[in-house]
């Protein structure tokens, strides 16, 4: 017995020493060059790896042209993988201890903790993306995705046989939704029969369920995929398939080189570069940012696999967008036959950041 | 329709039979690890990098296999020869597998990957419906198969299967017979480690196959649940990962067939059964007791 214990011990010792090891390496990694002469120092939290290829990766590649546009001027850290709640609470705040200038918080759950946060610290800029509670140092940025589902609803509708799409679809959030039916509205407009078939995966990231849920649609008639989550998998499938697909937040032409028509990017790097340069030069203040196209903050990847005309039709539609055109202009009929907007009417921002209806035509009841 | 239902049922059930089948050998050896996520997905990413440089598939398996008993000998190591607790170093070799697996991966990401060819066994593929669903798979599809039988002939009509179930179910005797507990043990462990590695690379090689971080997503611990599901025997596990893998499927065509159930039930539809099965299951308390391994998470250490 006495033996157990004895050999219990040492194991517990072993491992608390193992720990040890590990915490020193992280917490040397996190201070990183603490004793740089950068002018500003711009620290990132990212919900997911950056390795995800899909949402932290493109914040993370907008974190490096910054790098790169600013040189030795830029000091940044980031933080990967932490979770919305009280961590990201811990998190923002060594951040803005260890002298950060300014931080970007990258996902929406972060909202709360870094309103709280930036309260003890008013002399820290922070920068909350996708959320919508903004003060003095806190602003908020998020992207008009939807511009670019407009213009792939638009060539899947030209592209498909079958006349129908397959939609894979995270959560019924507002941002998913609002990109399901600037989706449909492009397709529509094209072919006012087009079909819409959804299925929901309730989750950002699994390969695996997205893959399945891409063979599913495809089984049922879709011969054009695309996805609001974020792995390759079902642009993998369509090419293996033989159908076409749309890559989503980064370009995915590698995985499919014959299946892409296009991918709407998030580049974020613009936005960054800006912000970083008015924090140097002192003329920072808050504000809510919500660009796309025109900005370049939502960058349609080169047109792929696509004859000439529906290529100057994307290229067109993506002018027109960029000339100030909102997708979400009337006449706009909601799934249950009442107007959401008459003809040539705008719906407003709020309207389209609170989305929470299907407009007609798409084949699926929103889940509540 | 049906084909086509089946055909995503037998991928995405496959991985978690082949890591439930290793982990039904660790456990009925007496050892809880909980780290089959972890070795699960170092599985996946040495198997992709090793297929991406060398442009073999093959090689990619066989590097997989390798990287997930690499894993479990530390695992082994530290529960058997320094006796940690098995619990929480099964959590830390997850928590080590997912965080390492990023640092390795990170050079692989949006990089395209190898897909193992599927075999078309002659003449027997031809058959309408049966021959896509039976002869048309991958090798992985099949040696799941033979894994299942492999591992129900080895533990129950071996010599060397029941020293390693009495391993499992009283330590103390089974010492004093003469047997190494430990190096049974160990043994144990690293084909649970080979089989999590295994099922890793049919993750990045055969079913989504590109290296993303985090890309097994719990598969690892719904392959744990499987064991407790299937109560510690090998077909009941080939039942549970097949149930797990049609609801998870079915699911989602359902929703593309729209019939009109709302998604969240759908999803939580596997883990709803599972419970159902657990509760049915538990509800024979004296066949639960025959085959749960009495020793199961016990330390071992002998006294000379």
């Amino acid at each position: 017995m006495i033996a157990t214990e004895r050999s219990n011990q040492r194991g517990l010792n072993h491992m608390k020493s193992l720990l040890k090891a590990t915490v020193a390496a992280v917490a040397f990694a996190a201070a990183g060059s603490a004793a740089s002469a950068a002018d500003v120092k711009a620290c990132f939290i990212y919900v997911g790896p950056v390795g995800d290829f899909g949402w932290s990766y493109q914040h993370d590649q907008g974190r490096l042209d910054a790098v790169e546009h600013f040189g030795d001027k830029l000091e940044t850290a980031y933080l990967e993988s932490v979770p919305e709640g009280p961590d990201a609470e811990r998190a923002i705040e060594r951040f803005a201890r260890e002298g950060c200038n300014v931080i970007f918080t990258t996902s929406f759950g972060y909202m709360n903790p870094t309103i709280k946060v930036a309260k003890k610290f008013p002399d820290v800029k922070f920068e909350h993306a996708t959320g919508y509670k903004t003060d003095t140092n806190v602003a908020t940025y998020n992207s008009k995705f939807h511009e670019g589902r407009y213009i792939i609803g638009q060539i899947a509708a030209k592209q498909s046989k079958t006349g129908v799409a397959g939609y894979i679809a995270s959560f019924p959030i507002p941002e998913v939704v609002s990109g399901i039916n600037a989706f449909m509205l492009g397709a529509q407009s094209v072919n006012p029969d087009f079909k819409l078939k959804v299925v929901w995966v309730n989750t950002w990231f699994d390969p695996g369920k997205e893959a399945d849920a891409a063979k599913a649609l495809i089984d049922q008639g879709a011969d054009v995929i695309t996805q609001h989550t974020d792995s390759t998998a079902p642009l993998q499938v369509a090419q293996e398939r033989g159908v076409h697909g749309f890559g989503q937040a980064s370009d995915m032409i590698n995985f499919a080189p014959e299946a892409q028509y296009t991918a709407i990017i998030d580049d974020w790097g613009p936005y960054y570069i800006e912000r970083i340069q008015e924090v140097l030069d002192g003329t920072w203040e808050s504000k809510s940012t919500w660009e796309g196209l025109s900005e370049g903050h939502v960058v349609m990847a080169p047109y792929t696999n696509l004859p000439d005309d529906v290529v100057a039709m994307a290229e067109e539609t993506e002018a027109k967008i960029t000339g100030g055109w909102e997708p979400f202009t009337g006449p706009i009929t909601k799934q249950d036959g009442t107007v959401a907007a008459e003809e040539g009417v705008r719906l407003d921002d709020g309207a389209i950041l609170g989305m929470n209806w299907y407009v007609q035509g798409v084949d699926d009841k929103l889940p509540q | 329709m049906f084909e086509a239902v089946l055909l995503t049922v037998i991928t995405a059930a496959t991985p978690l039979l082949i890591a439930a089948m290793g982990e039904l050998v660790v456990e009925r050896s007496g050892v809880l690890n909980l780290g089959v996520e972890g070795m699960m997905i170092m599985g996946a990413v040495v198997g992709f990098a090793v297929a991406n440089q060398t442009g073999s598939g093959t090689l990619g398996v066989f590097a997989a296999i390798a990287a997930g008993m690499a894993m479990s000998a530390l695992f082994g190591f530290l529960v058997l020869v320094l006796v940690t607790n098995q619990v929480a170093t099964g959590l830390a070799l997850t928590i080590l597998g997912i965080g390492f697996s990023g640092l390795i991966g990170e050079a692989f990401i949006g990089v395209p990957g190898l897909k193992l060819p599927e075999l078309y066994v002659p003449v027997l593929s031809e058959i309408p419906f049966f021959g896509p669903v039976l002869f048309q798979q991958d090798s992985i599809v099949y040696l799941s198969f033979a894994l299942v039988a492999a591992v129900a002939y080895f533990l129950f009509r071996t010599r060397l299967g029941l020293v390693l179930r009495s391993v499992g179910d009283n330590h103390g005797s089974a010492h004093a017979l003469g047997y190494s507990v430990i190096r049974i043990r160990f043994a144990a462990i690293l084909f649970g480690g080979a089989c999590a590695g295994l099922a890793g690379a049919y993750m990045s090689l055969a079913y989504t196959p590109q290296w993303v971080e985090n890309m097994t997503a719990g598969r690892g611990w719904i392959a744990l649940a499987l064991v407790v599901f299937s109560s510690w025997l090998p077909l009941r596990v080939v039942i549970g990962a097949y149930l797990f893998g049609a609801v998870s499927v079915l699911n989602l065509h359902a929703q593309a067939v729209e019939i009109d159930i709302p998604s969240q039930l759908l999803s939580s539809l596997p883990y709803l059964a599972t419970i159902l099965v657990l509760v049915l299951i538990s509800a024979n308390r004296r066949l639960t007791l025959v085959n749960t391994p009495a020793c199961l998470g016990k330390p071992f250490v002998p006294d000379r």
